[in-house]
């Protein structure tokens, strides 16, 4: 890196606003469903995330890039406050879901409302069928036959039930990888998450089987805002509306995804695009 | 089209979150009071022998471990024949099952094909889970008379000249009560030394191999002091068990409180002068005493444990998993 | 070294053979269907049976479990699940302790708790002791295999919106409840066989003990008692109690063991 622009200076302006590019900014008249303000977070005495400021605009997908350690798992996981199961962490600043304090919400209702799929897939080791309709049972959501209507319909959508629909009693962990990808998906989906939060869902997942979830995500984010962390950068060029860029705990760059990868306004940005480091 | 979320209205959110938090305090605070009980326990027990054995322990004191007279009439009681005979049936245990446990147990880790290994292994801990009083039984009817028969008849005939082999042998010993506390420990250090030589990383194995030292010396040299410290870790978790054997031991020991030079005349234990006589303890000096002896008993198996944990634990940072 | 090494296992094995075989020779012989279903007959009389040894084991057995199992499991999920600081340290270290401790000093405490201050011997007293003798074992065979559980599955369910008490009850708790059953099953096992607590808490009892305020014969304080005895018929009434015994147990311990090696393989 010859003449170096310190993230500081980039991201130093008085608000801590990452950067964007004039005139590609997204529309300000498009609903923030989930946003982040001043964000900091430390384990223990370590700080792992550093003023983030960022929004996540309704129906759209918003990806989170950056090179291994930078946060954007960390980050992730704070937004639905599943950090909080471990202990010695540290929340500052405010996320809001609707305008709402999401620190203030109580945390098994936002975690319906906020949905995550893992990096692993992690089925419980129990019936496909049992697996969908986990979240349903312990919210409360549905009894009896209704039950049975949203697991098909979730297995539906995650794209899944074709495969299934023969097999719904036997166990999940009989399906392959992608499968228990999808399967999670469905579950996640069963209890009508308004936003959908997937860590590096396709990193342990074959070709094959990345495609088929991508082309799930297009589908969904109809019905629900997706924020993906991805370290696989063609994968956010493919599926995100929007794309912010993470390094060291501190979010360098927001924009249009578009703008990101074709002409992004921090140098380290464009370093991590063309892979000079990575 | 966007689905309509199930939002749940505020007012049941209020509810049903209470619900949920109390729900966590309720299981937090169960399996709290139910994990506080083992130290609640523990500390009652203590305290039931401290209680129990004041009687005795105010009368003889310290000397209650220094003397060797056990009079329930005169009620004058004294620990040492009984420390004695825990003692020495404990270490003549060990020394008999200690070569042939460990001897087992690098056949088992070292030579045998792993299935083998593994079916061996298998059947060696059932012996392991076999009743003390069934061990006892088989004492009485098989063990003392094949030793009346044949094994004392060739000790005394090579190594009878020795004080510990001096003397008639008229079955119930300190010898058969060691005979078969050893057939009891033995499965205990087969497996876990067999786990510790397990462990020796097989790099270690390569390396004195490769130099050109033979089967035999890698073994012996290299991958058993590897494991040194979780041996010694199994030969005090089985001298632990074979302290506080009861049934067995009081089956086949003999009943009679004596310190003596050889082994081969009937002695006892700390644990088996209790089980035999706690119910016929006429008074409350007598029981007493036996409660006293009760908590001589669990301060040495106490320290024993606590040395055997300490060993094992720290065989752990070593050898790798 | 093979063939010293080999000799030492063989000579174990030979000792297991000769046991089981020596036992199951004897006790075969002198098993009958009297056994199951008399009361032992007067002293110095031929006949009889064992039938309420056999009821008493039963009896505190199933007091044993209703002691032992709920505050070892419990205490397990405490340990595994909510755990902080250096409590759960210390009911470790107790735990561990109180599994060391010989089972005649647990009769001893089991005496001095419920014997002396009830002034009679009762089926109560020698529940109490075996129940105290099952939960180190139950806490730390629960401990070991919710631990087992990934901490992925944990975290996929509170994702999903459910509590931390619901989580260890519907996805935790069955991720291990075959290996947790397994090992209280082996805790079972070990503990039917014991004789030591019960032979001053529930004493022995030639006639049934209705209730449980009453002393008790059991399987192996029978065998121990008729084995000691002058009596040829009440050896040959031991031997035919060993092998109900020992069977028992080893049955036990063959199907828990086969379960749990099982579990590790899939889990």
């Amino acid at each position: 890196m010859s003449t170096t622009r310190e993230p500081e200076t980039i991201v130093g302006s008085i608000n801590q606003e990452p950067l964007t590019s004039s005139g590609s900014a997204p529309k300000q008249a498009e609903t923030i469903k989930l946003s982040t303000e001043r964000l900091n977070f430390h384990y223990g005495n370590y700080k792992a995330l550093h003023d983030i400021s960022l929004n996540f605009y309704a129906n759209k997908i918003t990806a989170l890039i950056g090179p291994s350690g930078c946060g954007k798992s960390t980050f992730l996981r704070t937004l639905n406050r599943i950090s909080e199961t471990i202990r010695h962490t540290r929340i500052d600043g405010r996320i809001t879901l609707d305008g709402e304090d999401v620190l203030a919400l109580d945390v098994t209702n936002l975690r319906r409302r906020v949905g995550m799929v893992f990096q692993r897939p992690n089925p419980f080791p129990k019936s496909i069928f049992d697996n969908v309709a986990y979240g349903v049972r312990v919210n409360g959501m549905a009894r009896g036959t209704s039950i049975r209507e949203v697991v098909e319909k979730s297995l539906h959508r995650a794209a899944l039930w074709d495969e299934v629909k023969d097999k719904l009693h036997e166990t999940a962990h009989a399906l392959s990888g992608g499968q228990q990808q999808r399967l999670c998906i469905a579950r996640a989906l069963a209890v009508d998450p308004e936003v959908l939060l997937l860590d590096e869902p396709c990193s342990a997942l074959d070709p094959i089987a990345t495609a088929k979830i991508e082309d799930l995500l297009f589908t969904l984010k109809d019905d629900c805002t997706i924020v993906i962390v991805t370290h696989n950068m063609q994968q956010a060029a493919r599926v995100a509306d929007n794309t912010g860029f993470f390094l060291l705990g501190k979010l360098i760059e927001f924009d249009q995804t578009e703008v990101i990868f074709k002409n992004p306004a921090a140098k380290e940005t464009e370093d991590y695009i063309t892979g000079r480091f990575g | 089209m966007s689905a309509a979320p199930t939002i749940l209205p505020r007012s049941r959110v209020g509810t049903f979150a209470d619900r949920l938090r109390a729900g966590d305090q309720f299981a937090y605070t169960l399996t709290l009071v139910c994990a506080a009980s083992i130290f609640l326990v523990t500390c009652l027990l203590v305290y039931e022998l401290w209680i129990g054995s004041a009687l005795s322990r105010e009368k003889f004191g310290w000397n209650f471990i220094f003397t060797s007279t056990w009079d329930p009439v005169r009620e004058d009681f004294g620990a040492v024949p009984f420390m004695f005979g825990t003692v020495v049936t404990s270490l003549v245990s060990l020394l008999i099952s200690v070569p042939i446990g460990l001897g087992a147990a690098i056949f088992l880790s070292e030579m045998a094909l792993p299935s083998i290994s593994d079916t061996l292994t298998f059947l060696i801990e059932l012996l392991a889970a076999v009743p003390s009083v069934i061990y006892g039984l088989l004492g009485i009817f098989l063990l003392v008379p094949v030793l009346e028969s044949v094994v004392v008849p060739v000790l005394k005939g090579t190594l009878g000249f020795l004080p510990i082999f001096s003397g008639p042998f008229y079955g119930v010993s300190l010898f058969s009560a060691s005979v078969v506390l050893s057939v009891m420990i033995v499965p205990f250090i087969i497996s876990v030394s067999r786990e510790v030589l397990l462990a020796v990383p097989v790099d270690q194995r390569e390396a004195a191999l490769s130099v050109g030292a033979t089967k035999w010396e890698t073994t012996w040299q290299v991958v058993v002091p590897y494991a040194k410290r979780g041996i010694y870790g199994s030969i005090f978790l089985a001298l632990a068990r074979a302290l506080g054997e009861t049934m067995a031991v009081t089956m086949v020991i003999g009943n009679t409180p004596k310190v003596q030079t050889s082994l081969l005349g009937p002695g006892d234990s700390i644990a088996s002068v209790i089980a035999n006589q706690f119910t016929e303890a006429t008074s409350d000096m007598y029981i007493s005493a036996l409660i006293e002896l009760g908590l001589v008993l669990f301060a040495i198996t106490i320290i024993i444990n606590g040395l055997a944990r300490l060993l094992i634990l720290t065989t752990g940072g070593r050898v790798a998993k | 070294m093979l063939s010293l090494t080999g000799a030492c296992t063989v000579v174990i094995i030979g000792i297991l053979l000769v046991i089981l075989g020596y036992l199951f020779w004897n006790g075969a012989r002198y098993l009958t269907v009297d056994f199951f279903t008399k009361l032992p007959a007067p002293v110095g009389e031929s006949g009889g049976g064992m039938a309420n040894a056999i009821v008493g084991s039963g009896k505190l057995l199933l007091l044993a479990v209703l002691i032992g199992v709920p505050f070892g499991f419990l205490g397990g999920v405490y340990l595994a699940e909510f755990g902080t600081g250096i409590f759960p340290s210390v009911v470790r270290y107790m735990t561990d302790l109180l599994n060391g401790v010989p089972s005649i000093v647990i009769g001893i405490f089991a005496y001095g708790v419920v014997v002396a201050r009830m002034h009679h011997f009762s089926t109560l007293a020698g529940g109490v002791a075996l129940g105290v003798m099952m939960v180190p074992i139950a806490l730390r065979t629960t401990e070991e295999f919710l631990r087992g559980v990934p901490q992925s599955l944990r975290e996929g369910a509170m994702a999903l919106g459910a509590s931390k008490a619901r989580t260890i009850a519907t996805v935790v708790i069955p991720a291990a409840i075959k290996g947790i059953f397994s090992g209280m099953m082996l805790d079972l096992a070990r503990v039917a066989g014991e004789t030591a607590p019960l032979l001053f808490t529930s004493l022995g009892n030639r006639f049934w003990s209705p209730g449980w305020d009453k002393p008790t014969s059991a399987l192996p304080e029978m065998i121990y008692h008729y084995a000691i005895s002058p009596y040829d018929e009440w050896h040959r009434q031991a031997w035919a109690a060993g092998f109900v015994l020992l069977t028992l147990v080893l049955l036990v311990n063959i199907i828990a063991r086969q379960v749990l090696a099982r579990t590790s393989h899939a889990g």
